[in-house]
């Protein structure tokens, strides 16, 4: 939709170029959730497009995507042959609510920092271990893993001024096997909870657990649990009450559908 | 910056944040429809360097020297005017031939997207096209059009004449390739907008509004408070009897009864202007307590929505209660009642030998048109007040305005273009009233385009209801007596409190031969959103919960459901009795229900349909079926002027409008049939009530039944006229004389109607009042798979067998059905308002209220009754708001059938309903 109260616009083509942050300023990437929805708080775009950064970089140490690359393009990769985590990109893609044509302008980072608890990306990138590059304002960066980056629903560790500028996932991820279960409310919409098992070589276990809460939850175990410990582990690390509540699924839902997803990927895994 | 247009190089000035989709559109490519305006429904779509996107997400900017291609160009270079030139591509044909559109508004997205679909993704339409919602056909048009099934046949002369035969919409053309004008699509000059504010509270007097900031804003022209408007009380629902709904909204009042109405409009020169307009507004509120749950609405201490303390102490502005089913009881809250009884309920209950009792609950659900509510205002070169709206009921609206601004019927004129879908939605006066007084006010052009989110949260929805029903009968199956108690919930006004409630009482329970029957109805007034006229008119809730029971009680009886409702269903001859025996213009024109009921049930019984998606999912079926008036009652009419022109074709006036009902090709078919010739020789002129004297509008399934006879009376008698003229001229009886395409033949030779058109010209007139009435039925049939842990409930088997008496047009009547069932199953399935604890909407966006897409609609095969009806034209019957009636009902029996679960509540969500089915399993399991 039209943001009318934007004033300006201001495309820089180096990562130098970009400007200081001010009050009212958004980092404009796809443009597929800013545009989506009013923005009256808003007075100036800042269009990453003209960066041109990457959309991946594959190397021995891993994966690591631009923020600025599109889920399209995501999808098209090609990645080592002994990355057998590589299905689990194509369906982290499919699970975006939005259809083909937003995959085409979406972009990862975007899925990040809008930071809603069905944002597949963010599932992806916590499954694989990743971490958010965080360009400062005014030079520098911090990392934070992508766990403890989406703080709760459009909330992330961003502080204004500060930009996304890559996820890097380690190649150790990558050879991990996977599981994925996704539910929605309807067979197509959007995701009242998705789950990501992975297991490593050495036997290690991770279950990563995306939409049924308010940010992205992870519990990992030494080696395989049964039946009754990833039961608990899950009740532990979310409490009653932490279990999100929107009109794509009611809480006790989520709680329940979670619990069997989950024990399906522990039996996958356990194959 | 400078754009490449369907091969057309254009200089453009986008604003810093506007979309690519509003840059087009004020380029002149109308064929880009705004219809979410969010990302959602993907009415926008276009191709950017050849790659589809959704040109409502995508900055303008961002388009400088790339290439755009819109449904315009599909085919190939074009100008903006270069319409008629411009050949087809293969999907914008397949389009056409499959006629995968109604209303048309998300075709041009529709074709733009699957145009560019690879073979894989052919292949998986339900990945391909969820970013891509239509909420007419319920999609199997639009599947067969990619796959490039054909099903129009083409309309030149058929043995028989065109009624019968599935002939394309006449604007099928228009529709495929961007062309065809809604009711935005156009340009005006010096045309100002308009934008509300709207309130922040459900309950409130407005004490002071500080319009000096906002009129400050430059391009502020105009700011409208309830200052500035007329006093009198109107309903914004539309009736013919306009006494049929209570007087009692104000075009801008003092008094704030739902969050989301309107509390001042600002206009300006551009949309951002009114925008920051709006938002420079500095209202003082004194904010009262609200109600929100009907439940408590009747209690003595209840909050009062129409307090009486806020009337007008004179009267003068009005204010009064509906007429059909007024309230009795004394209660400020109740907007509507209706009582009746027939025999002795409880002497019936004491017969039975087993009882069913539960209340049934349907939710608030939108019409959700792809084109939102909204309308063009001007004074015409003599001054005259003009409208082009998106709406149902020109000329009710046009009645209105002039009621509510004091002016004579030729001052006013309310056109229609095409209209993008309407369910009910748009037999109301939701925006009109605003935009005629900003016109009056500024004396320019004036445009109002809700907001899909104002949509949401300020236009009407269908009326939330708790329907308590008690159904007893003898061990043989006879129904012993039925009681229906009902909370209707008509929001803050109460446009059609009483329709509904009245409707929702009557075909549920007529359709059933029962000795004792009872309803005691109450609508009440709330401070949510108002309810309004919404597809099935209140049938929907309530045969939800007299479909359901019957089923529970044929159940806990051991008879089949089919069985069940031969058993107990009118058949001809019998009375046709809700709770009153007052008489009434209802007549069995027809009856196919038998017909339909052996259809459905041989239909589910020959094939399974789909298997179920895994070993574990609960597997079963179910039923119900819907009796529907064919024509509302309280008087309906239809004006038909129909005249020979010149070239020997026939220019047809008739008033109703075109939203995808498709009416246009029936009134297309049922003058050629009358009068010997093509539909493509029928010009229509419809929709302005400058067509013809009088219409009463398109709802009510009227249509075909009322339009459609004024429109055949009116095309015969020109038949006869024409006949006669030839006759005489060639000295014979008109009976020697037939009536062609080209001209009459006679015993001496043709004559053409081009020289017959010389002179003083042929012209007749046609009228239609709607009465008697006739019944129509539909009974679905579903089988289906639940999920016993997940909730998760798939469709295998859809089917829905219609008693539509002859069917002028089957494609079209089985799309009309086919998008019934669909847009059922969202409100069975999917979709419901959620509130905050204030009363805000929180589902203001169609990706937070779910409507269905093409992943969510099984194919419903569709079987029509044998039936010739002796009411309506041609022996028709209505065909468009039934469909919808039974689906909630059938679908809930079906699944009581795979998992013992009764439901009494749609939608039936996943997570809704996987508690009830988990707890049979397990109370069995035990």
């Amino acid at each position: 939709m039209d943001l009318d109260t934007i004033t300006s616009v201001l495309q820089p083509r180096r990562t130098n170029d970009l400007p200081a942050w001010r009050e009212g300023d958004a980092w404009l990437a796809g443009g597929t959730w800013l545009f989506s929805e009013p923005q009256p708080a808003l007075a100036r775009l800042i269009d990453l497009s003209g960066l041109d950064w990457p959309a991946a970089e594959i190397s021995d140490t891993g994966l690591s995507l631009s923020a600025t690359g599109t889920i399209a393009a995501l999808d098209r990769l090609a990645l080592p042959r002994d990355w057998v985590a590589a299905p689990l990109v194509g369906q982290c893609c499919r699970a975006l609510l939005g259809s083909f044509k937003i995959w085409n302008r979406a972009t990862v980072g975007g899925n990040l920092c809008t930071a809603l608890p069905a944002g597949p990306m963010i599932a992806l990138a916590v499954a694989l271990d990743g971490t958010c590059v965080i360009l400062r304002p005014g030079g520098g960066e911090r990392h934070v893993p992508v766990l403890d980056f989406v703080l709760g629903p459009q909330r992330t560790a961003l502080i204004p001024g500060e930009i996304l500028r890559r996820i890097d996932m380690p190649a150790a991820a990558l050879q991990r096997r996977t599981a994925f279960r996704r539910i929605s409310l309807s067979p197509g919409g959007r995701s009242g909870a998705l789950l990501i098992g992975t297991r490593g070589r050495a036997g290690g276990f991770a279950l990563t657990v995306t939409a049924a809460t308010p940010r992205p939850v992870q519990c990992s175990f030494a080696d395989l649990p049964d039946a009754a410990a990833l039961r608990a582990a899950i009740e532990a690390a979310i409490p009653e009450g932490g279990w999100y509540d929107d009109v794509h699924g009611a809480p006790d839902w989520r709680r329940h559908v979670t619990g069997l997803l989950a024990e399906e990927i522990r039996e996958e895994l356990a194959r | 910056m400078r754009i490449t247009v369907n091969g057309q190089v254009q200089e453009a000035a986008p604003q810093p944040g506007q979309c690519l989709r509003t840059m087009l559109r004020d380029l002149g490519w109308f064929g880009v429809k705004k219809g979410c305006d969010a990302g959602d429904c993907g009415a926008c779509t276009v191709h950017l360097d050849g790659e589809p996107i959704h040109s409502c997400l995508l900055p303008a900017f961002q388009a400088e020297g790339r290439a755009v291609t819109t449904i315009e160009g599909l085919a190939g270079s074009c100008t903006l005017d270069g319409a008629a030139s411009t050949p087809l591509h293969p999907m914008q044909a397949a389009f056409r031939d499959a006629q995968g559109f109604q209303c048309g508004f998300c075709t041009p997205g529709m074709i733009m997207t699957a145009a560019a679909l690879n073979q894989a993704q052919r292949q998986d339409l339900p990945t391909a096209l969820k970013g891509n919602l239509c909420r007419c056909t319920g999609y199997r048009a639009i599947r067969d059009a990619v796959a490039g099934l054909a099903h129009a046949e083409a309309s030149d002369a058929g043995h028989d004449g065109p009624v019968g035969r599935s002939l394309p919409a006449p604007a099928s053309l228009a529709v495929v390739s961007g062309r065809a004008a809604y009711t935005f699509d156009c340009t005006i000059p010096g045309l100002l907008h308009l934008k509300v504010l709207r309130a922040p509270h459900a309950h409130a007097r407005i004490l002071h509004i500080d319009r000096a900031a906002a009129l400050a804003v430059p391009g502020v022209v105009a700011v409208l408070t309830h200052e500035d408007a007329p006093r009198r009380r109107f309903s914004t629902g539309r009736h013919e009897n306009p006494l049929d709904d209570a007087a009692d909204t104000a075009l801008l009042d003092p008094v704030i009864r739902f969050q989301g109405q309107r509390v001042a409009a600002v206009v300006a020169e551009t949309e951002a202007a009114a925008m920051a307009g709006v938002r420079a507004l500095r209202v003082t509120y004194a904010v009262r307590p609200a109600l929100f749950d009907p439940r408590m609405a009747l209690k003595p201490d209840a909050p009062l929505v129409h307090d009486p303390a806020d009337r007008d102490p004179t009267g003068r502005d009005g204010d009064r209660a509906g007429e059909d089913a007024p309230p009795l009881l004394a209660h400020p809250n109740l907007a509507a009642e209706a009582h009746g009884a027939i025999g002795d309920v409880e002497a019936g209950f004491a017969q039975a030998h087993r009882v069913h009792e539960a209340e049934y609950v349907s939710q608030r659900v939108q019409h959700v048109h792809l084109e939102t509510h909204g309308a063009l205002g001007w004074l015409d070169a003599d001054g005259r007040l003009t409208l082009r709206s998106s709406t149902q009921v020109p000329f009710l609206t046009r009645d209105a305005l002039c009621a509510l601004f004091d002016l004579d019927r030729d001052r006013v004129r309310v056109l229609c273009g095409r209209v993008g879908g309407g369910f009910g939605g748009k037999q109301e006066m939701l925006t009109e009233d605003l935009v005629a007084l900003a016109v009056l006010a500024t004396g320019r052009p004036v445009k109002y385009e809700m907001t899909r989110e104002e949509n949401f949260c300020s236009a009407t929805t269908r009326h939330p209801m708790r329907v308590r029903v008690k159904v007893g009968a003898r061990a043989d199956g006879r129904l012993t007596a039925i009681a229906l108690s009902v909370l209707s919930n008509t929001g803050a006004y109460g446009n059609h409190a009483g329709g509904v409630l009245h409707h929702g009482c009557n075909e549920s329970l007529a359709a059933y031969n029962c000795p004792n029957k009872r309803v005691e109805g109450y609508a009440v007034y709330t401070h949510t959103l108002p309810a309004g006229a919404f597809r099935g008119y209140g049938l929907s809730q309530t045969i939800f919960a007299v479909e359901s029971a019957i089923d529970e009680l044929a159940r806990g009886l051991g008879i089949d459901p089919f069985a069940m409702r031969r058993l107990n269903a009118v058949r001809p001859g019998d009375p046709m009795v809700a709770t009153s025996l007052e008489p009434h213009d209802v007549v069995y024109g027809s009856y196919g229900l038998d017909q339909c009921l052996d259809l459905a049930e041989r239909a589910l019984a020959d094939d399974p349909g789909e298997p179920p998606p895994g070993p574990e999912w609960l597997v079963g079926q179910g039923m119900a079926m819907g009796m529907i008036d064919t024509i509302p009652p309280r008087g309906h009419f239809a004006h038909a002027r129909i005249r020979l022109e010149p070239d020997g074709g026939y220019a047809l006036a008739i008033g109703t409008a075109e939203f995808g009902n498709g009416t246009s090709t029936v009134h297309g078919q049922i003058a050629a049939q009358a009068l010997g010739t093509t539909p493509d020789r029928i010009r229509l002129i419809q929709a302005d009530t400058d067509a013809v004297t009088h219409d009463t509008g398109a709802y009510g399934s009227t249509g075909t039944v009322v339009a459609g006879q004024a429109n055949h009376r009116a095309a015969s008698a020109l038949a006869g006229r024409i006949l006669a003229a030839a006759a005489a001229q060639a000295g014979t009886e008109p009976e020697a004389c037939r009536l062609t395409r080209d001209g009459v033949e006679t015993p001496s030779g043709v004559i053409p109607l081009t020289e017959l058109a010389r002179g003083d010209g042929f012209e007749a007139t046609g009228d239609a009042d709607g009465t008697p009435r006739s019944v129509s039925f539909n009974v679905q049939a579903f089988r289906v798979a639940v999920h016993p842990r997940t909730g998760e409930t798939r469709i295998l088997r859809s089917i829905q067998a219609a008693d539509a008496g002859v069917v002028i047009n089957p494609m079209q009547c089985r799309g009309q059905v086919e998008g019934g069932v669909a847009q059922a199953l969202g409100a069975a399935l999917y979709e419901d308002y959620r509130f905050d604890a204030e009363g805000g909407v929180l589902t203001r966006t169609l990706r937070n209220y779910h409507i269905p897409a093409l992943a969510d609609v099984p194919a419903t095969q569709v079987l029509f009754a044998d039936t010739h009806d002796t009411v309506g034209p041609l022996g028709a019957k209505s065909m468009s708001e039934a469909p919808y009636n039974p689906v909630a009902a059938a679908l809930g029996n079906a699944i009581r059938d795979a998992t013992g679960a009764r439901l009494t509540a749609t939608p039936f969500a996943p997570d809704r309903i996987y508690r009830s089915v988990m707890a049979v399993r397990e109370t069995a399991g035990a």
